[in-house]
């Protein structure tokens, strides 16, 4: 049974596998809170689905993940360090090792997919720049955007848009990678691709991966971990595995959300 | 049994087929074309029927319908429930059954409605007083980052691409020199025209070149340039930065850890503050060369006579403040157009009040410095 009680505070034992824990985290802008007492742990090499209904805050909990919101309430644990309660700097040192992409692609719209890419690899790599341009084209070909590299925001889709803003996420093997609606906007061969793509970064890397999405195909096939947020109760209503959510919850609108509407 | 009348397309009726029911007859054509019947027929009726527990209907007199049929409906609706009325849908077309109950599948959100509530006067006073003051101290803040960035810079540490700044130096810059050159020339004219008119009644003419040309030196050089990189330059730093807020550009960047201040305001203020100087200088040769026209033209003075008077009047020193001047404008507009980019709200209306914004402070602070900067360098005496 995967109820929202099941997820405890890290016991010892378990030290190595959790990764990142939140914990009793309310988020709020201004005195509207969105969510509240929020509490999970996702495990080293985890896919871990972040889902509700539209408007829940499954956006602004990520911000307050990877350190663009500061929580109302509550905590963001790192490997058991404070990530909200660290100084500036170390905050940056955290975020190093985090990739993410986001919603609008948030390409810099006044450099190439080529030179968006390198500027991660500029900032941390001393590599030259031949090879940041060549580690460029491999990002760009995983996603399916060989040959477009020197080609501007502004002249490709918005899809396209979205696989070059993965292929950024990815330019310096994070341990962890965010997905803000990876596959919204996408073809469902491209989403598919895109979920090999992240399962192959799972084992070959072995990053963990945070995805806000609500396509049902890829939470079933690739998640293995999942909170649920519910919008009028502002809070967390499940965690667990998602196909066991959808066999075993008994919360309906949980259940309905997993089977589209089919109750 | 009562009508409303038919030339609306509509025909409403109420009869009471039971004690306890009141059955509203539908009939004619219920399209938007016509106008969109309100409650208030029904309000009437029920307080004519006391007893009434239910509402029925019946539909088998329509010929057509669309929305205007089911705002009615919902009017109705919302009247039953205020009334503790049950609602039977039962004798409604099939379509209208299956879209109102669509329309009321998913719930309203509570907290989700907009209340516009009356203000009163000392408490809109009180919650801008506090406002403004929220934000000088944010501006501020970013004038204190702004001077730790540079220090950065100083130290080799700051995180920006030398190809932004080149480029920021281009546009600024060389871009600028047409049109710095054009109103700097206009403005030595306009200088000399009044200030040799009001000369030739001491028969003073020739000191024209010392006015035009200490004027454009000390003051009108810098002040011209810097109105213009204002209007020019502050607002294109407002909208680029501005725009890249709405596009979460430079939340990519913070979550990259690369610090917005170093990598897009810091190019951008040290462009400025290398391009003021040079281009205050340009502007003031420009100015002389507009007094020169003039006074050639229109006052009869020669002009080895006009450039040698420009030549023993204009001191360096008077150069120096101008030059002086035209740095301290370029911070200025730089701080005020990166400021105003960078707390930028994420719509496009946000954008354009930043660029307004921009270009209004960038003018106003110039103004201020150049009040002060007049006075420190009377005390001076230079």
């Amino acid at each position: 049974m995967s109820t929202a009680s099941e997820a405890q505070p890290l016991q010892t034992g378990t030290i190595a596998e959790a990764h990142i824990q939140v914990k009793d985290l309310t988020m709020a802008y201004g005195s509207f809170v969105v969510q509240q007492d929020l509490t999970f742990t996702i495990r080293r090499g985890d896919i871990f689905i972040i889902m509700g209904d539209s408007g829940c805050g499954k956006s602004t909990l990520l911000r307050h993940m990877v350190g663009l919101k500061r929580p109302a309430k509550g905590q963001v644990l790192y490997e058991d360090k404070d990530f909200w309660a660290a100084d500036p700097v170390e905050r940056k040192e955290f975020m190093r090792n985090f990739g993410m992409s986001y919603q609008g692609s948030a390409l810099w719209s006044s450099m190439t997919l080529a030179e968006n890419i390198a500027l991660p690899l500029q900032e941390y790599t001393d590599l030259s720049a031949a090879d940041m341009r060549e580690i460029a084209q491999l990002k760009l070909a995983l996603v399916g955007l060989s040959g477009f590299e020197d080609y501007y925001p502004s002249e490709i889709s918005g899809g396209m848009m979205k696989r070059a803003g993965l292929a950024r996420a990815m330019a310096l093997d994070p341990d962890i990678l965010y997905f803000d609606e990876p596959s919204a906007g996408l073809d469902p061969i491209s989403s598919s691709l895109l979920d090999d793509l992240i399962l192959q970064l799972r084992d070959s890397l072995g990053a963990t991966v945070v995805i806000v999405t609500h396509e049902l195909a890829s939470i079933f096939a690739i998640g293995n971990n999942s909170v649920f947020l519910d919008a009028e109760k502002k809070t967390m209503t499940a965690t667990g595995d998602p196909k066991q959510l959808r066999d075993e919850e008994t919360d309906p609108k949980i259940h309905r959300f997993l089977t589209r509407g089919k109750t | 049994m009562t009508d409303e009348t038919t030339d609306k397309g509509y025909q409403l009726g109420f009869a009471a087929p039971a004690a306890d029911t009141l059955q509203i007859s539908l009939a004619g054509s219920w399209k938007i074309q016509h106008s969109l019947p309100s409650a208030t027929q029904l309000e009437v009726e029920l307080k004519k029927h006391p007893d009434v527990r239910k509402i029925s209907f019946d539909s088998s007199a329509m010929t057509g319908w669309d929305s205007a049929l089911l705002t009615f409906l919902v009017r109705t609706t919302a009247l039953a429930i205020q009334n503790k009325l049950k609602v039977d849908e039962s004798g409604l077309p099939d379509g209208v059954q299956r879209l109102l109950q669509l329309a009321a599948a998913v719930p309203e959100r509570k907290g989700a409605h907009r209340e516009s509530s009356k203000v009163p006067f000392l408490a809109r006073v009180g919650n801008r007083a506090s406002a403004a003051t929220g934000s000088t101290t944010e501006a501020l803040a970013f004038v204190g980052e702004a001077t730790r960035s540079l220090g950065r810079l100083l130290r080799g540490k700051a995180q920006f691409r030398a190809s932004d700044l080149v480029l920021t130096i281009q546009q600024t810059g060389s871009q600028a020199l047409g049109i710095v050159a054009l109103i700097s020339f206009l403005v030595g004219v306009i200088l000399a025209y009044i200030g040799a008119a009001q000369l030739a009644t001491f028969g003073a003419t020739m000191y024209v070149a010392d006015l035009v040309g200490i004027g454009m030196a000390r003051s009108m050089g810098a002040m011209m340039t810097g109105i213009i990189m204002a209007g020019r330059t502050g607002a294109a730093f407002a909208a680029q930065l501005g725009t890249m807020q709405v596009n979460e550009e430079t939340d990519a960047l913070e979550t990259l850890g690369i610090s917005s201040m170093d990598f897009l305001v810091l190019p951008r203020m040290l462009a400025l503050i290398l391009m003021m100087p040079l281009l205050c200088i340009y502007s003031d040769l420009f100015g002389i060369l507009g007094g020169l026209f003039v006074s050639v033209m229109a006052f009869d003075i020669g002009i080895v006579e006009y450039l040698h008077r420009t030549q023993e009047a204009v001191q360096i020193r008077h150069f120096v403040v101008g030059v002086i001047n035209a740095t301290v404008y370029g911070v200025l507009v730089a701080i005020a157009g990166c400021y105003q980019g960078i707390k930028c709200g994420r719509s496009s209306s946000a954008v354009g009040a930043a660029t307004t914004s921009a270009v209004v402070s960038g003018i106003l602070l110039i103004v201020i410095a150049t009040a002060l900067l007049t006075v420190i360098f009377n005390v001076l005496g230079v």
